[in-house]
Order: structure tokens, then sequence, then C-alpha cells
């Protein structure tokens, strides 16, 4: 303390004016304030992007091309015995049906006197491969129908199909052995007349996956039904197992470092890769147990391994949030440590749990990558499954490998159907994630 | 101090409930109780006072075990209710615990109704055989608790819409629904408002007809109002332990005197 520090005379400033110092600080808080603002109006733009693509391009999907036929089912071809013997009828396969298609679709044009210089076998290439098989399987589910003239709506090749939606035009087709211009001369003629349309398509949501032939008949049902069946297997175990286990780590279990190991083991695990748990599904279920592959009983499992930690997770975090005062009521009036936790804390920390345990599934439910190894991606073009057993253990796919599927098929045609698959996809995310956020509303308690 | 009810007092000579001797807590390396040796007496309410930190809530979950629950908490000595060891090995805490209730600090309702906060006890210590039963023991309860008339028309309504006084006497209504023989207190009226803590303290003074009652208070004032005997902590000592009078206007250790004047603490 010299005398050559002198103080500086303060002056007299007023509460009205800014000083430099105010100034700054609030324009820095400006500035923080615009860089949170661009950064969420970017992820808004990004958002709307990926929904504005996602809705435009998977829409299609959800529309398809239809050809309203008649169709007589000719005893002669169908049942030459005369017979209506099943048996007998059976042995007609779906090359015998391509006649009475290409029939119907002569007669067609020649009632409407649209002029046309196909013949009739090359018209039946508007016609979805489908289409045959379609009719067969009427006729063997009606026997007595034979001979009659049944009224059909046929899906329409995907090429037509494209066409009608703008993917295909004459020039694009230039090279294409599957469609001619005098066929898309041929369905702009129907299409004034009225008989082949675009409508909603019921069957890409209910339908199963086809062939790289007709990606028109592709559908998402049965790998709804897949990934249904292992969301059920990941509920089943890995909700009792997940609860049952973070209850006794957080509640019973001594503080010592086995347990200090055992924990960051379990957050560690959240964090793995999900394809290293396809591979260890591989080699322990399918490998070493011998389940068959591509099943949904064994994606399910891998699936719980993945989601156990999130569920040890988010129901240990929501055990730690029920104060301690109400274990100590519930021990204080002699309740036993289980029974504190049964009767007073786990009801407390449900909400929780619920939500824990929906977002894990969520997560599983999109989950691509350890499906890749136990075999349910690719073309498994399964029949949706008659009962439980068979919907565990028959090959299916699921709605993300679907999906991956399609998109990596050459047909555009596919791509489509991946955009739209997507959209369903999507939905499921969203109820659930709705779900999860409406359940921890309506039981958020005060205590 | 100069409370005129405190000369009024009685002390009838009765039994002793709880006898403490050589208690040692340790929390990990903290040495938190050294060396008490108590006799607290049944039908009797016992007041622990002292500066914060100084041990006495801990002293009194020793009491029913509550300690337990902290793994790194270890207790040594002895503590005998009825001339039973209750660190015996062969002693379940859950069995001890219905038998010393608690009241805890916070008024801490379970998210039930009023009725179910009551019954939950005698529940799983399957003291009714039947609902008629349960009825009566939770309507006993209330009533003890000096809650019935407030509530009896809103059994089923959840205990958290209470008020904090209200709640408070519904823990304590709980505590007694077991049939306790000790009533072990821990700063029950710390979050109260004047009002409530009166119509509390002059419920533990009722209690006192059926149980042995052990308080821990902070409010000097609050010891001497409710209570017969007294003993005052201080840095996990048990510094003196007498009538609630000697103790307010003869202490004999100095830091009892330092205390009760406001000197420290």
């Amino acid at each position: 303390m010299t005398d050559a520090i002198q103080k500086p005379e303060k002056k007299k400033s007023s509460l009205l004016q800014l000083d430099a110092r105010t100034r700054t600080r609030n324009a820095a808080e400006k500035r923080f304030k615009a860089y949170g603002m661009i950064a969420i109006a970017f992820g808004l733009l990004m958002l709307s992007i990926l929904v504005f693509n996602i809705v435009t391009r998977g829409a299609g999907a959800y529309q398809q091309t239809f050809i309203a036929l008649e169709v007589e089912l000719l005893a002669g071809k169908l049942d030459k015995k005369g017979n209506r013997d099943l048996d007998d009828i059976k042995k007609v396969s779906t090359f015998g049906y391509t006649p009475l298609l290409s029939n119907a679709l002569e007669a067609k044009v020649i009632e409407l006197g649209i002029e046309t210089d196909l013949k009739a076998k090359k018209m039946v290439g508007i016609l979805s491969k489908s289409a045959a098989a379609q009719v067969r399987d009427y006729v063997l589910n009606n026997p007595n129908k034979i001979g009659e003239t049944i009224g059909f709506e046929f899906l329409a090749s995907s090429r037509v199909d494209g066409y009608l939606k703008g993917r295909v035009s004459r020039d694009s087709i230039g090279n294409d052995k599957n469609i001619s211009p005098a066929q898309l001369d041929l369905v702009d003629a129907l299409k004034a007349e009225g008989c082949l349309a675009k409508r909603f398509n019921m069957s890409f949501i209910t339908g199963s996956d086809a062939s790289d032939a007709r990606p028109e008949a592709a559908g998402m049902g049965t790998s709804m039904i897949g990934s249904f069946f292992m969301m059920l297997v990941v509920l089943v175990l890995a909700l009792p197992i997940g609860v049952a286990a973070s209850i006794y780590l957080e509640e019973f279990a001594p503080k010592n470092w086995i347990t200090d190991i055992i924990e960051v083991n379990i957050s560690n695990l959240a964090a793995v890769p999900s394809i290293v748990f396809g591979i260890l599904g591989l080699a322990v279920f399918i490998n070493y147990m011998h389940l068959p592959n591509s099943a949904p009983l064994v994606g399910g499992l891998v699936l719980t391994l993945m989601t156990l930690p999130t569920i040890i997770i988010s129901t240990r975090a929501s055990l730690k949030a029920v104060p301690p005062s109400i274990r100590d009521a519930a021990l204080g009036v002699g309740a036993s440590k289980m029974q504190s936790v049964f009767h007073h804390v786990l009801p407390l920390a449900a909400p929780g749990i619920l939500t824990g345990t929906i977002i894990g599934l969520a997560q599983a439910l999109g989950e691509t990558a350890p499906l890749l190894l136990i075999g349910m991606v690719g073309f498994i073009a399964s029949n949706p499954p008659d009962s439980i057993a068979t919907g565990l253990l028959s090959p299916n796919s699921a709605m993300p490998a679907q999906i991956y599927e399609w998109a990596k098929r050459a047909d555009p045609a596919f791509y489509e159907r991946a955009w739209g698959g997507i959209i369903i996809l999507l939905v499921f995310l969203v109820t659930m994630n709705t779900i999860a956020v409406i359940l921890r509303r309506r039981f958020e308690r005060r205590w | 101090m100069n409370d005129k009810n405190i000369m009024e007092s009685h002390m009838g000579t009765t039994a002793i409930k709880i006898s403490a001797r050589d208690v040692q807590v340790y929390y990990g390396d903290n040495h938190a109780i050294k060396d008490v040796s108590i006799d607290i007496e049944d039908k009797t309410v016992t007041a622990f006072i002292g500066p914060s930190g100084c041990g006495k809530s801990t002293f009194l979950r020793c009491l029913n075990r509550m300690n337990d629950t902290i793994d790194i908490c270890k207790v040594t000595g002895s503590i005998r209710i009825d001339d039973e060891d209750i660190y015996d090995r062969r002693v379940d805490p859950v069995q001890l615990r219905a038998k010393v209730g608690m009241v805890f600090q916070k008024p801490n309702p379970f998210p039930k109704s009023i009725y179910d906060n009551v019954a939950y006890g005698p529940r799983i210590h399957g003291l009714a055989q039947n609902k008629a039963d349960l009825d009566d023991i939770v309507e006993r309860a209330l009533r003890r608790g000096a809650i019935w008339n407030e509530v009896k028309d809103r059994l089923q309504s959840p205990g958290i819409g209470l008020s904090g006084g209200q709640q408070q006497r519904l823990c304590i209504a709980r505590a007694v629904a077991t049939e306790p023989e000790v009533l072990l207190m821990d700063e029950p009226c710390s979050a109260l408002d004047p009002i409530a803590t009166a119509q509390v303290e002059e419920l533990i003074d009722e209690l006192r007809q059926s149980f042995s009652v052990v308080i821990v208070t902070h409010s000097m004032q609050q010891a001497a109002r409710v209570s017969q005997k007294t003993a005052f902590f201080h840095l996990g000592n048990m510094v003196e332990y007498g009538e609630t009078g000697q103790i307010f206007t003869t202490p004999q250790d100095p830091r009892t005197e330092s205390y009760i004047t406001g000197r420290i603490g």
C-alpha cells in the first residue's frame, strides 16, 4: 500500500445509462441467444426436409394402379376332367391361368373399341405377374365358380404403375424389355375409359414381401408381424429381468467393488454397438443353441440383450427418484425391505419404468444391424403366421430390415416402397414415444 | 426457560424401558456417537436436545435400528429394550420396528388414502382379522392421533392432500396403529407452524399415557413443554441427562448451561 497507487476517482454514474461493461455483457447474451436460435432453426429445417422427403417419396407406395377386368373362368382350361376335384384343379399352375387373362384383356380392348397393334400375349404385360396367382387363389377357394365370368381388380405391373406416377416415361423405357410404348398407349386408352386407375393400396400395409419381378405386390404386413413378435419377446423378457435386476442392484445389493463393476458394465453395455449383440446372438442362440435362423424369437432374444441396459438404467434412475422418506416411512411402521420396495417404492417408480421400457422397445423396433447377422434381413417372403409358435419360430423379417432390403434392390419401384415403409416405422415410433410421454405426464406424482 | 410448567410436570417412578450402555456409532471413519449410556423410562416423554450434528437423531435411530439401512453405519455397545438386546443376531429389525414406532422430521404419508396410510401397518403385521376389525383399528389410531374429527368424512382421500400439521398427526396415527411400546419422534414439529406444533405437543402429552416417547427437538422450549426427562447431547457425547426441570434450571455441566442460555449451538 504505497502512496503511488492513487485511488481513481469514482465517477458519478446514472442508472439510466448503460455503462460499457453492461453493454458488452448484453451483447454477449444476445449473441448467445442468436446462436441458439440458429442451431434450433437449422435443426427444424433439417427435420422438415426429412419429413417432406419421406412423405413425398413414400406416399406413392400407398397408391397403386389397378386394372378392372372380367375374367371368364373357362372350365376347359381349369378343370379338364370336369369333376370339380380340388386336387385336379390344383394341378393347373399359374401358367395355365395366363391365357384367361389375355383373353379377358383382349375382350376388354375389343369391347371398348381401343385400337392397338399389340397381340393379346403382349397386352398381359401391363398386368402384374401376381395377377394369375390372384385368379388361381380365387378359383381354389371357390371351385364352384368355374365356368362363370368374374370381375377382378388386378395390380398393374410396376412399370405401368410408375408411368401413372410419373416415374416412368416414354423416353426412359428405351431399353426396357418389360414395357413398350405400345403398351403405354394401351394404358392411356384404358385409363381414359376408366378401367385402369390409381387408388389406395391396402395390401402395402397388410401384404408380404414380393420377389424382384413384382415390386407392385410387395407389402410391409408380414414384417410388421415379425417386428410385433420380436417386441413381444423383448417385452416378456427384458421388462421382468431388467426391473428385477435394477431393484436388486438399487435396493438390496451391498455397495462394494463388485456392484460398482456391474454398474460400470451396464452403463457401458448401453453404448455397445448393436451389431456386437448381433454377433453374440449368432454365436450363442444360433450356432450354440441351434435355434432356427431368421426367427423372430432369436431376433427378440438379441434385441432383449440390447434393450436390457436401457431398461435397467432408466429403472434405477426412477427408483432413485423415489424420496427416501417413503422408504423410511415404510420401514418405520415395520415393513420389511421387500414390502417397502414392492408396496411403496415400485408403484411410485412405475411410470418412469414404463417410460424407459417403451423407449427401449422403440429403440429395439428400429434396430437393423443385429438382425443382419441372424438372417432376418433378406428376401423372406413368408405368409402371415397362423399361430404364435409359427410366428415366433418361422422365418420372418422385421420392419427396418424390410426397408433396408427394399432400399438395396435395383428396381426404383422398390425405393418408393422403402420410403413408404419408413413412414409406417416412424408412425410406430412416434406413437410409442407419445405413449411414453403421456404415461409420464399422467402418473407424475407429487409427494 | 422460565416456563412455570417445567416445575409442575410431575415425574412418577416408572420402570426402565430402554437401557443403553456404552453405545458407539461410526459412520465410516467418523465417530458420531461416543460412549452414550442412558436409561429411558416407560410412560415418560424423554427429550434429546443439542446443537445440530450432535448425534441426537443418530442415537434415536439406533433405538429402532433405522441406522441399519445405512451401509457405512456401525453400532457397538448394548441397547436393551425390556432387557432384550436389540442388536442381538436373532433380532429381526422388522419385528423390532413394529414394537418401536417412529415419526419423522418431515411428514411423510404414503401417497395413498388416509385410511390406507393408517391401515398399512396393521395389515402387514396381521393385526386385524377382518375389515370391521381394521376399521376399528384405523379409527382408534386416528383418534389417538387427534385427527379423527378432521378426516372421518374423507378417509378415502389422499393423505398428501392434508395440511402439514394434519399430515404429521396422520403419521403419528400411522405409527401408533401398530400398537408399539416405544414411540420415537425425530423433530416432529420442525416443519410445522406454531398452531400445528401446539396440537402435536398436546398429542405427545396424551401419548405418554400409553407409550414411552422419545423426542428429538431443536427447540428447547418444546423440550421444556413436553418432556419429563431431558438429555443434552454435544459433539457425539451425552453431556447431561436428568429431570427436565433440573436440566433447564440448574444444569450441572457448564456446556449444558452454555447451550440453554444460547452461548453454544
